[in-house]
């Protein structure tokens, strides 16, 4: 029985593993890891975004990729706008802009907050009218650029923000040990250690000493990745938003 | 009496504190709290379904328009849609096994109608041309990636339930106080193949 709970165990670690994807750091509003982008086009959409996440805290993140990596444009993208948590956490207001080269895939994934204004029907729309025909034409500085500024667009028009505001998704409350409540157990203890050797020896558990020991293991719940976010150059990071495939793919 | 401290009159209260704590320490309270998690990710699994039988009378409507003959296909969408909906799904379906069966084998069955029904499509330049219907597909491909996400992200939650119920401490926690607790039923990998939704254009 034990042998099966621990092989079940490996067995899930090692598929975790296999599944496992790498994704690159987030080093800025636009990360160019296939490098289709020349360094103006670069500046010029990362100062349109910086002014949008300015303007109404909405974060949108253009990534170019060389490689799936195997899985689908879909798969990767959620996974990585979770990763590096785009948006802010309590409004998951982010939105990436995924282009994959090698693969002929492009997809805009949103966060679960701008899924009420960037809907699939209107990110198809902006995939097929201002994204892929530049695409085709080899023109990706050009097919990116027309993409954000649609995107932009549809973020911060007025009519579908106030509908947005109102269907935003909340996210839980976050939990797990904080400080504070680890030092007050800290505190008891050393009250009723205290107590138990002035009472010498009459407490049930007497002089013990080793009986405090295991209790400084946090059990799990406390591993969230939203803060570890690599905020690298720029001081640009996420927010800790998080996604749940919204959006749509297109390919050319 | 000659000792540092005389019995304290709240002793056997500060033990008690103690003891709350030292048990949360454990873990004690783990087993509800990956429980909650896991049933909140169902709700959403089960929102994506909704979601998506939300939208098959439109999308039933919009291709009947362009490809009346394809009668047999739209009536397959239409039967699996009524026989999902059909399953009441009750919060304690996630431990009823051949409940949770049943209303898998459902959605799988309106995944392919759904599926069959966007392929013939492809024969009806009329329809792939029309704007409505090609809204509702991005819609339709849109649901099934979030419904996708859904089921591992409770694949996830529950895998994390059940191990804490199986292995220790979990497993002492759930022989003493969380008796009741059971472990949740969780879908079939074999489902979860991705169907990568993709159109031609």
């Amino acid at each position: 029985m034990r042998r099966a709970v621990v092989a079940a165990l490996l067995l899930a670690l090692v598929t975790a593993a296999a599944y496992a994807l790498t994704f690159p750091p987030l080093t800025g509003r636009v990360v160019d890891q296939a490098n289709i982008l020349d360094a103006a086009t670069r500046q010029s959409i990362t100062d349109k975004l910086a002014a949008v996440e300015a303007k109404s805290g909405d974060q949108i993140v253009v990534v170019t990729l060389s490689s799936l990596q195997g899985t689908s444009i879909e798969d990767y993208g959620y996974q990585l706008g979770r990763q590096w948590g785009i948006g802010e956490k309590s409004r998951n207001n982010g939105a990436l802009l995924i282009v994959a080269p090698n693969e002929r895939k492009v997809r805009i994934e949103v966060g679960y907050g701008l899924e009420g204004a960037l809907t699939d029907a209107v990110t198809r729309l902006i995939i097929q009218n201002a994204i892929l025909p530049r695409f085709r034409a080899n023109d990706f500085a050009g097919g990116i650029t027309r993409g954000v500024d649609d995107m932009v667009q549809v973020v911060s028009g007025d009519a579908e923000e106030y509908k947005r505001r109102a269907a935003q998704r909340p996210d839980a409350a976050p939990q797990g040990w904080n400080a504070a409540s680890v030092l007050l157990i800290l505190l008891v203890l050393v009250v009723i250690f205290l107590m138990m050797r002035g009472g010498g020896g009459r407490g049930r558990f007497g002089r013990s000493r080793g009986w405090a020991a295991p209790i400084f293991i946090p059990s799990g719940g406390s591993w969230s990745s939203g803060s570890s976010g690599s905020g690298g150059g720029g001081g640009f990071s996420g927010g800790g938003g998080s996604f749940g495939g919204g959006g749509s793919s297109g390919s050319w | 009496m000659s000792l540092a401290l005389p019995f304290h009159p709240l002793r056997p209260w500060i033990v008690l504190v103690a003891l709350g704590l030292l048990l949360s320490g454990c873990g004690v309270n783990n087993i509800p709290t990956y429980e909650e998690q896991a049933k909140a990710k169902w709700a959403d699994v089960n929102n994506q379904y909704q979601r998506r039988a939300d939208l098959i009378p439109n999308l039933v409507e919009t291709v009947k328009g362009y490809a009346r003959q394809e009668r047999e296909t739209l009536e397959a969408v239409v039967n699996a849609r009524a026989k999902a909906t059909s399953i009441q799904v009750t919060p304690d379906i996630v431990n009823d096994p051949e409940k949770f069966k049943q209303f898998q084998e459902a959605q799988a069955q309106l995944s392919g109608a759904l599926g069959r029904l966007i392929a013939v499509s492809e024969n009806y330049p009329d329809l792939k041309s029309n704007q409505n219907f090609l809204a509702l597909q991005s819609q339709l491909e849109g649901t099934e990636n979030r419904i996708a996400v859904s089921r591992r992200d409770y694949i996830e939650a529950v895998r994390v339930y059940n191990t804490e119920l199986r292995t220790l401490p979990g497993s002492l926690w759930a022989s003493t106080f969380y008796r009741g607790h059971k472990p949740m039923e969780t879908f079939t990998v074999a489902e979860d193949v991705r169907r990568a939704p993709s159109v031609k254009f």
